[in-house]
């Protein structure tokens, strides 16, 4: 996620303060993705450099400074929202690493693997449920983002799910013409109760 | 609704066995669970694993090979048929993926049919049916067919169907299986709405996001259960700065 066209996308709809930005941007992704006011100012130089936002000088003392978007600051924003996020190459996604290499590491049991990292899918999926069933339902930034992460890790289980089903069909051989039982268990942690 | 101390529904070590000899396949093996008044227990796992024998298993509506179903504490094993035909109506409620309704009864008719056959007097069925109704939203489908609701509809009037009068056991198979995901939201809710006033749920499901709604999640492989979930942290666990650029 881009802070610099998170501001942009704030300042489209009028002036803002830094601070006013920093506490709008947190409160719309209903505080998931909090901003701290450092990155927020920091990101405002240099948007203000790029001639992408202008500023006002403060009236007077103890006055903030007011950020407005330029017309080159609005076309930069329109591009940014029709563009694709980046999806090739493929993302060096960790879990599927993981799972790539876990095959084929003798004392691994890769179907133990999976179901440890579905396990902890599961788990972290019932938290934001119930983030989603303790907020009122007209809550929608909160309600998009939930959902974005919920849709998310639901792909994953359902790509654990296929690559159970297929690691099953095709098991790993392991190096040098080893046989399971004749590897020794070090990396299997213990099972829970 | 009434609730006792001990759990809802108790399954020890029960074991189901389909065929004998060389088509003997064992669906079940020593399966333990215990689920509680006001709980929902998930149960995950793929096509084949045994989920939906569980269920039928925990509703009466097969037996175990090995092993004891408890509902409400009291054996399955020792009831009579009968008895445990009226422990089905008046205690268990389930809800499927097909959803089940009959066809050639209004709304309110399929959600007062259980009551009725109980011996429970119309006007005192119908006044709970339409209680039911309204929980659901469903008040003025009342006079409707199933075939004339939508999806959603069809599966709230199954919830419906299967928590009206004093059921203290739900059981799902798949519920919003056949749901686009706001209506299968909608329907999740009401099951865990239903639990909160103290009915015990168990859903069976091989969809992580459905299973998210409940307590628990109980993973079964081959027949047995191989893993468990915690007890879910609260969600403000989740308000942590994520990475931004």
């Amino acid at each position: 996620m881009s802070v610099r066209h998170a501001l942009l996308a704030l300042l489209s709809e009028g002036p803002r303060y830094g601070l006013q930005l920093q506490q709008e941007f947190t409160a719309r992704t209903g505080e998931v993705w909090p901003l701290n006011v450092g990155q927020v100012y920091t990101t405002l130089q240099r948007l203000e450099r790029d001639g992408l936002i202008e500023s006002d000088d403060a009236g007077g003392e103890g006055q903030q400074k007011t950020f407005r978007i330029t017309p080159a600051g609005g076309r930069e924003f329109a591009q940014w929202l029709r563009t694709p996020p980046g999806t090739m190459p493929p993302p060096r996604d960790e879990l599927v690493m993981k799972v790539l290499v876990a095959r084929r590491v003798p004392g691994v049991d890769v179907h133990e693997l999976i179901q440890a990292h579905r396990r902890h899918l599961v788990e972290t999926m019932q938290r934001y449920t119930r983030l989603k069933e303790d907020t009122p339902e007209d809550d929608v930034a909160l309600g998009l983002v939930v959902d974005a992460e919920l849709f998310r890790f639901e792909a994953t289980t359902r790509w654990l799910d296929a690559a159970e089903a297929r690691l099953a069909r095709f098991p790993a051989p392991h190096p040098n013409g080893a046989s399971e039982a004749s590897v020794p268990p070090v990396l299997t942690p213990e099972v829970r109760p | 609704m009434t609730t006792a101390s001990g759990p809802a529904l108790e399954l020890r070590r029960v074991s189901k066995v389909y065929g004998s000899g060389p088509a003997e396949v064992r669906a079940l093996r020593e399966v333990d669970l215990a689920v509680r008044h006001g709980e929902l227990v998930a149960i995950m796992g793929p096509s084949g694993s045994g989920k939906s024998t569980l269920l039928m298993i925990a509703g009466s509506l097969e037996e175990a090979t090995e092993g004891e179903v408890l509902v409400e504490g009291v054996p399955l094993s020792g009831m009579s048929s009968d008895d445990r035909a009226r422990m089905r109506r008046r205690s268990v409620g389930y809800v499927f993926q097909d959803f089940n309704l009959l066809p050639g009864l209004t709304a309110a008719e399929n959600v007062t049919l259980p009551l009725e056959l109980d011996g429970v007097g119309v006007r005192t069925a119908a006044a709970a049916g339409v209680a039911t109704l309204e929980k659901l939203g469903l008040a003025d489908r009342a006079a409707r067919y199933p075939d004339e609701l939508s999806g959603g509809e069809r599966q709230r009037l199954a919830i419906a169907r299967a928590i009206v009068g004093d059921r203290r056991l739900l059981l799902a198979d798949e519920p919003t299986g056949a749901l686009d995901s706001v209506n299968g939201e909608t329907v999740m809710r009401l099951i865990r709405a239903a639990c909160r006033e103290g009915t015990a749920g168990v859903v069976v499901t091989h969809n992580a996001r459905l299973a998210s709604w409940a307590d628990r999640v109980v993973f079964l492989r081959d027949g047995r259960v191989i893993d468990r979930t915690a007890a879910p942290a609260g969600p403000e666990s989740l308000l942590t700065p994520g990475p931004m650029t």
